[in-house]
């Protein structure tokens, strides 16, 4: 018996299923009736998926064509812009003797900062766990939707208004926020210091902090129901990585985005009550100001809080996709589960006492440094573990090269790459030559930017029939992997040397200086596969559309031959995942090639002697 | 009409895309699912191989290209004593992190390779091993503990805790939208006190407090001079900021700090090639040697003209990437030099103004030097002159009393000593000090007091006092000084 057919399925959940009453009741069922609530306002998690995916597509491409703009102005300085002024408008100054447009640089600096704040809060948080925690959470725990549908509805559409706020904020006549994603005050916090710092961080305070409203009802509903509405059998032991990983980010963000908060308000109130919070000693436009006592460096530690749990928020979610990803299209378990869970839970505690890393140069005691560092580096031992597990999960391995497995080989790829230059930076000695160059953009973007969209990818091609019953088409994905691979490290490699030349990060030009000018043909190089990078997303995009109408339809439950309860549910999706009874889980969810069974999904019961757990 | 075209165009692409999909779909359809995921295993399988060739080979020339930019390696080695460490710590972990970098994808594209699905094979059920998870669990952790161990100790050297005993020059950079003001300290090697309500941008840009002493003889360099720095001196650079956050960024030297408002920072460093010994090095360097302009070949070279920049390297506004200043490491003596000749901002702008604590109260060292020998040499010239043209009236600037009418003798001593030493130098010379003030009787009485100031010393004078011929003149304008010499 080398597979469990459709039929036995059904069989098992319901002979041996856990009977809720779920269909015995009506109440899904009246938000399910008309196009509104069932598309719009809805409750069902896996809509709510959805959306969370398709907005932040939106976002990721406005923000994929920002960084498009002032890579242009870094690769062609020369080159004139006026053929973006249309879209423009005045931040192309052009020079009436010349005819040559520019990029004006409180507008280069609103690019760079809303490129960030867009990719890491609506791209990568919001778009990445949003969706995969949404989907994945009640479906390969069993559960019939969240704890709270409503909370998660609610979770969504504050995203959305965050969204709208941040929107509007690009249009404003002395534009968007331009003081960097991270706004350290007094930059952020004097309209006087910059043009952005006026109206556009109102809107950018305003928008995240709905923001983090989204992401707090999110995650009480993520660890709810992780830890309430598992169904029969399904301990935490039997979990599937994925859901560790998104059980431990929720946690990450319940406990750091309210000291984010925190930081925001006493900004709001630096700036629009008169409070000295993160200001003192401040003599600017020809004023001294009346604020004495406060630190910006306060802030710093606020922001940062979050800021570094943050970028495992992002990562861990990819990374728990990847592992899953990784065992089902190699037919294996993937390798050491239990290390792999821990590694999860390290590197999550870790990320609370590292954040000053970011700040070894900001003037905090260089005697508290020693003690972030020694953390610090110790976040490469669970990495390292997670490295090496993955690459043993293909050892012997009878692996499909398709679109997901590629990505996911990808995303080791990557983060091997970014992880080991974090090795440089996380040792304060050396980055007080490479903080704040490129070398920290180029690693930040391959181990966090890259590589959580190579997590995310591989979660989209993957989990693409469970969201839209059809097939993602198998040549785009690999002309879009190859193609993103390629440019990514084209684009980000290079940057390391322009760090270790000493060049400057967020530099609106590098003529200023002998040191940083010798460069121009290497940001030309880089800027030219920033195109063709953007471009190449386009194909993602077209394809992920077009297969929702016209793809491959699915025409098995378990077209991967997956272990997972997700497989379970029936291919037209329905209020509450399973007709009739939930099923019961038997073993833990990697029981691939173990006897003479190919695979065995969890709720398929024990056979004598056979063990459940490893 | 070019919107349409690029439109159009993006149209197209996007219809070549979705076609390029049907067609595979057809294809995989005509010859079977099961065979073209198993060809297309080899050949994704062949094109992850190819590709980790590329990528490693790439990382490896790219780095040798780019070895010139590089820490520690080529041409830009470090300026400063502490960089060389860091550079070394750098190149550690460069060669572990190569190693695991190297060996790892290798790995992880290799056995994507080999263990890929092309049927008859059956995967192993390998669910975990603890020995093999222990040893990469020690080995990083051992690696890790080395790294950061170095890194530690480096890093607490570069921060050290700098006492008075400690010799070092103590300078202050203040980054503003968008420049920095440099200041030194002087004679007396101390920076004054400097207060943000104190700013004023006509006069007193930094807001130094000229009540604090220290800070009558601090130099503030103009908006574009170079920092001169002396080789092989210990340099502790204070950081502050006038309005938002910048960064003290000396990329040659391997020096970054942020300029914090409020929260005065330092990093202490110590160059160690002056700007003529390292272009001296790039000179060795063949893409040093091209000319700066590729137009003119006989022109400067480039490595004729590297300077070492200040850069800022922490985001502070719309012209942040402009905040350029040179530096320039000359020697020791070069550089006391240099100091001499530069005037304090005090001096030479607040001195006797309104915005003076000290008029009429104190004289400062350096004041007290520059005014004893330019008295010194106006008498010399005056005792040297045989046409008799030479005035033999000399005012005395700092000769001052108090408001009830006492000598200021520790001020007044910075000239009359002076006077008292060349007299007794030149026993035959006689002088008369004249004291102008409201009334004969007050002149007369403060004419006096000099008299014993300079008996003091040793010196006889006549004395005289004088009433103002202008009544209404403020009292300061009546205390005038004057020293005659009746006979050489």
């Amino acid at each position: 018996m080398a597979n469990v057919t459709v039929h036995e399925e059904d069989v098992l959940i319901k002979d041996n299923g856990f009977d809720d009453h779920f269909h015995e009741h009506h109440h899904g069922d009246k938000y399910q009736s008309s196009f509104i609530f069932h598309y719009i306002f809805s409750m069902d998690h896996k809509i709510i998926a959805r959306q969370f995916l398709i907005t932040g597509m939106i976002w990721a491409i406005i923000g994929a064509a920002m960084s498009v703009v002032f890579r242009l102005q870094l690769g062609f300085p020369e080159e004139s812009l006026t053929w973006i002024k249309p879209f423009l408008g005045k931040w192309i100054v052009v020079d009436p003797t010349t005819g040559i447009g520019k990029l004006a640089p409180e507008f280069y600096y609103a690019l760079v900062t809303m490129h960030g704040t867009i990719i890491v809060f609506f791209v990568l948080t919001a778009g990445l766990s949003g969706t995969f925690s949404n989907l994945l959470i009640p479906l390969q725990l069993g559960a019939r939707d969240m704890a709270s549908p409503f909370m998660n509805m609610l979770s969504y559409w504050f995203f959305f208004l965050a969204g709208i706020i941040m929107f509007y904020s690009l249009f404003l006549s002395t534009g968007p926020f331009s003081g960097g994603w991270v706004a350290y005050p007094p930059l952020s916090a004097l309209p006087q210091a910059s043009s952005g710092s006026g109206t556009g961080m109102t809107l950018w305070l305003v928008s995240l902090t709905f923001f983090v409203v989204s992401v707090l009802l999110g995650g009480i509903n993520y660890i709810t129901t992780v830890l309430n509405l598992r169904t029969k059998g399904m301990s935490l032991w039997r979990m599937p990585l994925t859901i560790w990983a998104f059980f431990v980010t929720a946690i990450l963000g319940l406990l750091s985005f309210p000291v984010l908060v925190s930081g925001f308000f006493m900004l709001i109130f630096d700036r629009s009550l008169g409070t000295s919070f993160f200001l003192s000693d401040i003599f600017i436009a020809g004023q001294a100001l009346d604020r004495v006592g406060g630190s910006p460096i306060l802030y710093q530690h606020l922001f940062w809080f979050l800021g570094h749990p943050e970028v495992y928020i992002i990562i861990l979610p990819a990374m728990g996709i990847v592992s899953e990803v990784l065992s089902v299209h190699s037919r294996k378990p993937v390798f050491g589960y239990r290390a792999m869970v821990y590694s999860i839970m390290a590197i999550g505690f870790l990320s609370f006492i590292v954040w000053a890393h970011h700040m070894f140069m900001s003037g905090v005691n260089p005697f508290i440094s020693n003690f972030f560092v020694v953390f610090t580096l110790i976040i490469a031992v669970p990495s390292a573990v997670k490295v090496f597990n993955w690459i043993t999960t293909l050892y012997g391995g009878n692996l499909r090269l398709n679109t997901p497995m590629l990505f996911a080989i990808g995303f080791v790829s990557m983060f091997i790459s970014g992880g080991l230059t974090g090795i440089f930076l996380g040792n304060s000695a050396i980055d007080i030559q490479l903080h704040d160059t490129y070398f920290v953009v180029a690693h930040f973007h391959i181990v966090m930017g890259v590589a959580a969209f190579f997590g995310m990818f591989a979660g989209v091609y993957h989990w693409y029939p469970k969201m839209y019953g059809r097939f993602m088409n198998e040549t785009l994905g690999k002309i879009h992997f190859w193609g993103t691979i390629i440019t990514a490290y084209a684009i980000f490699w290079p940057m390391h040397y322009l760090g270790m030349a000493g060049v400057p990060r967020r530099y609106y030009s590098f003529d200023t200086f002998d040191a940083f000018r010798h460069f121009t043909e290497m940001n030309k190089f880089i800027t030219v596969f920033a195109i063709i990078a953007f471009f190449i997303q386009l194909v993602f995009v077209i394809n992920f559309f077009y297969s929702i109408w016209y793809g491959k339809k699915m025409k098995t439950k378990n077209p991967w031959q997956a272990t997972t309860l997700e497989w379970t549910t029936p291919i037209e999706p329905i209020h509450g995942n399973w007709p009739g009874k939930l099923p019961v889980v038997h073993r833990w969810a990697y029981d691939y090639n173990k006897d003479d069974r190919e695979y065995v999904q969890q709720h398929v019961p024990l056979n004598e002697g056979e063990v459940g757990d490893h | 009409m070019t919107y349409f075209i690029a439109f159009a165009i993006i149209a197209l692409l996007a219809v070549v895309v979705v076609q390029i999909g049907k067609l595979s779909e057809l294809a995989s359809r005509i010859r079977g699912e099961e065979a073209v995921e198993k060809s297309s295993n080899t050949t994704q399988g062949m094109a992850l191989i190819v590709f980790m060739v590329v990528f490693l080979g790439a990382s490896v020339i790219s780095a040798w290209y780019y070895k010139d930019y590089m820490l520690g390696y080529g041409p830009l080695t470090s300026a400063s004593a502490h960089g060389f460490e860091l550079d070394h710590i750098f190149n550690v972990t460069l060669f572990f992190t190569g190693i695991v970098f190297i060996l790892t994808h290798i790995l992880l594209f290799w056995y994507s390779y080999k263990y890929r699905n092309i049927g008859g094979r059956k995967a192993l059920f390998f669910a975990h091993d603890t020995k093999l998870e222990m040893v990469w669990t020690v080995i990083p952790a051992i690696v890790m503990t080395y790294l950061v161990a170095n890194g530690l100790i480096a890093w607490n050297s570069i921060f050290p805790t700098l006492t008075e005993e400690d010799k070092y020059l103590e300078i202050e950079a203040t980054g503003y939208q968008f420049a920095w003001d440099i200041r030194y300290p002087g004679l007396d090697g101390k920076l004054g006190n400097k207060d943000f309500r104190l700013i004023d941008l006509a006069s007193n840009s930094l807001g130094i407090d000229w009540r604090d002493e220290a800070s009558a003889d601090d130099i503030i360099l103009g908006g574009t001079d170079k920092i001169i720095l002396p080789k092989d001196s210990t340099i502790k650079v204070r950081i502050t900021a006038k309005d938002v956050l910048h960064n003290f960024y000396l990329p040659h030297f391997r020096v970054k700090m942020d300029a914090v408002p409020g929260l005065p920072t330092s990093f202490i460093f110590t160059p160690v090639l002056t700007t003529q010994e390292f272009r001296q090095q790039l000179s060795k360097y063949p893409q040093w040697q091209e000319p700066v302009d590729p137009a003119d070949p006989n022109g400067p070279k480039k490595w004729e003209t590297f300077e070492y920049e200040l850069a800022c390297a922490e985001l502070c506004g719309k012209g942040h990437y402009s905040m350029r200043r040179v530096v320039e490491v000359v020697t020791r003596e070069e550089f006391d030099t240099w100091l001499a000749g530069q005037k304090p901002f005090y001096g030479a702008n607040i001195r006797g103004t309104e915005a003076d604590p000290w008029a009429g109260k104190k004289v400062f060292s350096y004041e007290k030097k520059a005014r004893a020998s330019e008295l010194r040499s106006d008498i010399n010239t005056f005792i040297a002159d045989t046409t008799g043209t030479a005035s033999n009236a000399f005012p005395l600037k700092f000769v001052n009393f108090d408001e009830k009418g006492i000598l200021l003798s520790e001020v007044a001593g910075a000239e009359l000593d002076v006077l008292a030493e060349i007299v007794k130098q030149k026993p035959s010379m006689k002088i008369s000090v004249t004291v102008t003030a409201a009334n004969a009787e007050e002149a007369q009485a403060k004419a006096e007091q000099v008299g014993v100031y300079l008996s003091s010393k040793g010196v006889t004078a006549q004395v005289t006092g004088v009433a103002s011929e202008n009544q209404s003149a403020d009292s300061k304008a009546a205390n005038k000084v004057e020293v005659k010499i009746i006979s050489k």
